[in-house]
């Protein structure tokens, strides 16, 4: 029997579904070269270290989805620094990992660090507007309902915590609750609550520690954003809790999140069962590096 | 104590917040063609020179009323020594406009029967000495009273309030009648740490200058806030506000970070009759394009790099005016002065100053702009104007197969040219193409284009 269809699917479709939303009715500054070029270059920079560590699989679907997610967040005038940002996400992956997991979310890492070290990348978080924001966000819940519902807590957490600091700040100032309002009516803020901070690999394995990123992501966020000004504060808030995960996972012991499938499907499970955390990782096995899961295991 | 029945209509726009207070105060002077209409009222234009964290504000406004109706309370994020309040030049902010301003360009077909020609032309589209008791009342009120100067012909107020109760009823008692809902919105800022500019006219001041009009005010300071506050604008119950925003930027153009920047429709061919109708046409595409955003939206009218244009509606400004307006980096470099004068219709030679102008033009309101404008520079130099193409057909009398198929392709291009108007403005396209007086369509050519027909003329 087959199962259901590769959850990953259903991203590429929703994240598609936005870059032509964003590129025909938007009109992101986004080419379509540039475009063709950040794909196709997460696509090769996948193929290329693929059998350098070591692995069998070539998961594109993964890597199209940090391609798609780069497409719609980041701007460059350099083609140049599309493809650095697309080496930095999928290298991020292979390279900067710790305790068997990759430390940062790809595309998060990429944008963060090519925004960061070139100064010629930004991200324009306001360009979304607030049409079919609530369309976005209703497949957006779909999407997390279809895939992990087990690790849904970080993105329920943040989805509280953070228009919960927007609305005190509001309540505090005396300000009416249409500007909180407006400002989390933002594309930028549902990619990356669903796609970025979701992302499970990333996040830390027991349930509490989840929670207490997900907190700590919307704290820094918040204090970046209000006190500091800066416009990317969710991605730098993101890139510097990614930093601690390591740290919760060493406090906080939990069972690592695998995408143990993948056409290895003893009990016959459909694919989205089996995206289920299935064995507990012994703190003991914390340290061992089981390529073929590794290979498999990123969203982005 | 002397009151003035001052009522807080037009924009507050500036900086963090500015609460003009004349209902008469209309800046107008966005703008460009050779049209003396002033078609945006209550327009408001502020220049915005960044760099890092260091900002100069330039606050134009051309106020016709009394010169004692006039104010302005403007929220600025820290306090301001006398040194960081400079008065400015109308004439650079003008310059600056119609340097920027959207153009029209005019092309004249050459005749089909002869070899090519291209002719192209560029137009520009065209306080008061505080008493003791005063500054007692305002204790009392939880208003405190930080510095007070004289500068140019403003005499100007750094107040710094604990609650918007009290500073709301300082601002009453001095003369400024606040719109429904002020208070709020200066609580807000309140919490927000920010203080107050407040600024009159000094009359005696003003007459031993001998201005006419009231220059721009300049204030300096270091933030990280880079953001314009409009939310008191949006309190005025006379409609919709209309700002125009100019950025000097080291890097690249400026765009808002909690609102779109949608660049404005340009580069179309539009019919020729639109060069003696350019102000009203530039109105209505502006109100056209605002409603297609639904309302939300702040448009981008022009991204270039300030040593050159092309065309030129008005020549790039110079260093000495860029250091004027608040361009503090230029001189930091070497550079290569632009000549008084002369346009630079090319790309600038290494080496010429890092000046990146940015034009936004955002016409505002409550229901659509509910918080202020945030903004942040990017890295994208590309060139952008409100650049609109008119072609003129040619009007010989020439004959020659050439002149057949000219014809017919004038008629589908001034057809283009209508409906493409149409659709910019939502004018009706019926009344553009009896304006056009386009060219019916000819009776059916007697002749077959057989190859004889043309031997025996």
């Amino acid at each position: 029997m087959k199962g259901p269809i590769d959850p990953r699917w259903y991203q590429i479709g929703v994240l598609a579904c936005l870059l032509v939303y964003g590129l025909s009715s938007l009109h992101f500054e986004v080419s379509w070269l540039q475009g063709l070029v950040t794909l196709a270059s997460v696509l090769v920079f996948q193929a290329l270290l693929t059998p350098i560590v070591g692995l069998r699989f070539f998961e594109w679907k993964s890597a199209l989805i940090s391609g798609l997610s780069l497409c719609l967040l980041m701007r460059s005038n350099a083609l140049a620094l599309v493809v650095l940002a697309s080496f930095l996400t999928i290298g991020s992956k292979f390279f900067l990992r710790f305790n068997g997991k990759h430390i940062f979310n790809p595309t998060n890492f990429g944008i963060g660090i090519t925004v960061l070290m070139t100064g010629q990348a930004w991200v324009s978080p306001g360009q979304w507007g607030s049409g079919l924001l609530i369309a976005v966000f209703v497949f957006c819940c779909g999407l997390m309902v279809v895939q992990r519902a087990e690790r849904s807590d970080v993105t329920l957490t943040f989805l509280l915590a953070y228009p919960g600091l927007f609305f005190g700040r509001a309540l505090w100032l005396g300000d009416p609750l249409t500007i909180p309002l407006h400002q989390l009516s933002n594309g930028a803020l549902l990619i990356f609550t669903f796609f970025m901070i979701s992302d499970p690999i990333t996040t830390p394995n027991s349930r509490t520690g989840r929670i207490l990123f997900a907190l700590l992501v919307a704290g820094l966020a918040y204090v970046l954003r209000f006190k500091f000004y800066n416009p990317n504060a969710l991605i730098y808030s993101l890139l510097i809790s990614s930093i601690f995960v390591p740290a919760f996972d060493y406090f906080l012991t939990g069972p690592r999140f695998d995408w143990t499938g993948h056409g290895q499907n003893p009990q016959n499970k459909p694919t989205l069962e089996v995206t289920r955390m299935e064995a507990p990782v012994k703190f003991g096995n914390k340290w061992s590096l089981n390529l073929r899961r590794l290979g498999i295991s990123h969203l982005f | 104590m002397f009151k003035r029945t001052l009522i807080l209509t037009i924009a507050i726009i500036t900086l963090y917040g500015l609460i003009p207070i004349k209902s008469v105060m209309a800046f107008c002077g966005f703008y460009v063609a050779k049209a003396d209409t002033k078609i945006f009222n209550q327009a408001s234009k502020v220049v915005l020179v960044r760099d890092g964290d260091r900002t100069v504000l330039t606050m134009a406004n051309d106020f016709k009323g009394d010169p004692k109706e006039f104010a302005i309370v403007i929220p600025v994020p820290t306090f301001l020594e006398k040194g960081q309040i400079h008065i400015g030049e109308s004439a650079i902010v003008d310059h600056l406009d119609a340097y920027t301003s959207p153009r029209l360009v005019e092309y004249f077909d050459p005749n089909p029967c002869s070899p090519p020609f291209k002719y192209e032309m560029a137009m520009p589209a065209p306080m008061l000495a505080k008493s003791d008791a005063v500054r007692q009342r305002a204790n009392q009120l939880g208003v405190k009273i930080e510095a007070e100067y004289t500068v140019g012909e403003y005499d100007i107020i750094i107040l710094s309030a604990q609650e918007s109760n009290g500073l709301s009823i300082w601002l009453k008692e001095n003369g400024y009648k606040l719109p429904n809902g002020a208070k709020e919105v200066l609580g807000s800022y309140i919490k927000q740490q920010m203080r107050f500019f407040v600024a009159k006219v000094n009359l005696d001041e003003q007459s031993k200058l001998g201005f006419k009009y009231l220059r721009p005010l300049q204030v300096a300071f270091e933030s990280p806030k880079f953001m314009l506050p409009i939310r008191l604008g949006t309190l005025n119950a006379n409609g919709d506000q209309e700002l125009f925003i100019f950025t000097l930027t080291k890097k690249g153009r400026v765009e808002t970070t909690n609102y779109r920047t949608v660049k404005l429709p340009e580069g179309m061919d539009i019919p020729i009759f639109v060069k003696d109708e350019f102000p009203s046409f530039y109105q209505a595409m502006f109100t056209e394009q605002v409603k297609r955003e639904n309302g939300n939206a702040v448009f981008m009218e022009y991204a270039w790099d300030m040593n050159w244009c092309d065309p030129c509606a008005a020549d790039p400004l110079t260093q000495e005016e860029l250091k004027k307006i608040g361009v503090f980096w230029v001189g930091d470099q070497t550079n290569i002065p632009t000549p008084p004068g002369l346009r630079q219709p090319r790309p600038p030679m290494p080496g010429a100053s890092e000046v990146f102008v940015t034009r936004l033009h955002v016409r505002y309101n409550l229901d659509h702009f509910p918080e202020d404008l945030m903004f942040q520079e990017t890295a994208d130099r590309s060139n952008f104007q409100g650049r609109y193409v008119l072609r003129h057909a040619y009007q010989g009398s020439d004959s020659c197969p050439a002149m057949e198929t000219y014809r017919s392709a004038l008629r589908d291009r001034q057809e283009k040219e209508a409906t493409t108007l149409a659709n910019l403005t939502g004018w009706d396209v019926n009344q553009i193409r009896s304006k056009m007086k386009i060219e019916p369509e000819k009776t059916p050519n007697p002749k077959s284009g057989k190859w004889w027909e043309n031997v025996w003329e």
